[in-house]
């Protein structure tokens, strides 16, 4: 009969670090809060549908949704933003992002930017991955390759970038 | 991968990602389980409340008080079985129980002799049981009757045995209280929350010296 789920407190609690990190690399910081919500408030209604195998994989197909819905609607707007005073920049200061990397990985294919962000800013297997964005494992490796290949290209790694 | 350019970008990519600190992703989190609530997609929130006698979870639904777990049980364990039992849209949130929360602790200061709170008894398994429970709540603060009376009163012949089993069984101690039944000829007899918490009780009450 229907599977047992686990108290969406808990999912919520396993999942809530990586989809907001997920969500900053994909539509920054400041609104990466207002996709947070939609996509919680989505798992949530459609919570019986959740794949109890890949969960990570399952939150993350929607807040892909979310960020891509974000895009769109932002493109839509005459003028996006442009009245308005410049955003708070709160968050950047502990962000640790580098605008540069970052904002090369925001011009990569739709494809490996997703795959691109999920790997280094959420931190997903490559299961997880390629569960997410529908594709198989190959495919997942494959679209991080070709995304890490052309931020070689267009972002070369500074000297800062690594000390550690 | 193998290409050292590419692992160094690699290595740029996760030191330098716009990762989400902890109290940044607690903060949303929290957020959510407001913003879920205004969407009435909650069907069990839940809290812990501090008390003299340790830290107990409190989870209600839109009908009530469905659940209270006495100091010494695991919550995770609790939460999992109201996921199961009621609904897994289940939130920790702290305004959804802030009735039972305030309630408590005007009981446990004094200043409080009855509960006045809407009660969900679907976790109540079977007719004697719920009549038995529901009888419960009339028993006024500072008394207490045997589980034999408490048999009879919810009219079974089964006697004590069935009595101690349907109490044992109460997922709302303290509000329906059920150290309010005691042996016949002075023992406090058996509790979930073990015999020091209903003596506790039974003494903040009055009817233990």
């Amino acid at each position: 009969m229907a599977k047992t789920l686990p108290p969406f407190q808990s999912f919520l609690d396993e999942h809530r670090a990586p989809v907001l990190s997920f969500l900053r690399s994909m539509v920054g910081p400041a609104d990466a809060d207002d996709c947070f919500q939609e996509t919680f408030i989505a798992a949530m209604r459609a919570y019986e549908q959740l794949d109890g195998r890949y969960p990570r994989a399952w939150v993350m197909t929607i807040a892909r949704r979310k960020a891509i819905d974000h895009h769109r609607a932002r493109k839509r707007r005459p003028e996006p933003r442009a009245e308005l005073p410049e955003q708070p920049t709160h968050d950047r200061i502990d962000s640790g992002g580098d605008p540069e990397l970052w904002t090369a990985v925001a011009a990569l294919a739709p494809k490996q930017r997703a795959a691109v962000a999920m790997r280094f800013a959420a931190d997903m297997s490559y299961a997880d991955v390629a569960e997410a964005l529908a594709c198989s494992q190959e495919a997942a490796r494959r679209s991080v390759h070709e995304g890490l290949k052309r931020l070689r290209e267009t972002a070369p790694i500074s000297d800062r970038s690594d000390h550690d | 991968m193998t290409d050292p350019e590419l692992s160094s970008i690699e290595r740029a990519l996760r030191d330098q990602a716009p990762r989400a600190a902890e109290p940044e992703a607690e903060r949303a989190a929290a957020r959510l389980a407001e913003r879920a609530d205004e969407a009435g997609l909650v069907e069990v929130a839940y809290d812990t409340v501090d008390t003299p006698v340790g830290r107990m979870l409190v989870a209600t639904t839109p009908r009530g008080l469905v659940r209270l777990e006495l100091p010494g049980q695991s919550f995770e364990q609790v939460l999992e079985d109201l996921a199961a039992r009621v609904s897994p849209r289940l939130l920790e949130l702290a305004r959804r129980t802030d009735d039972v929360r305030r309630q408590l602790d005007e009981y446990f200061a004094g200043s409080r002799r009855e509960f006045d709170l809407p009660l969900d008894w679907r976790l109540v398994r079977g007719e004697f049981a719920r009549r038995l429970l529901g009888n419960m709540t009339r028993v006024p603060y500072g008394e207490a009757i045997t589980y034999t009376q408490a048999a009879a009163q919810a009219g079974s012949p089964r006697g004590s045995r069935a009595a101690g089993n349907a109490l044992g069984s109460n997922p709302i101690p303290v509000i329906v209280p059920c150290h309010r039944v005691v042996r016949t000829g002075g023992a406090i007899g058996g509790y979930g929350g073990g015999p020091e918490t209903k003596r506790f009780l039974l003494r903040h009450e009055g009817w233990l010296d």
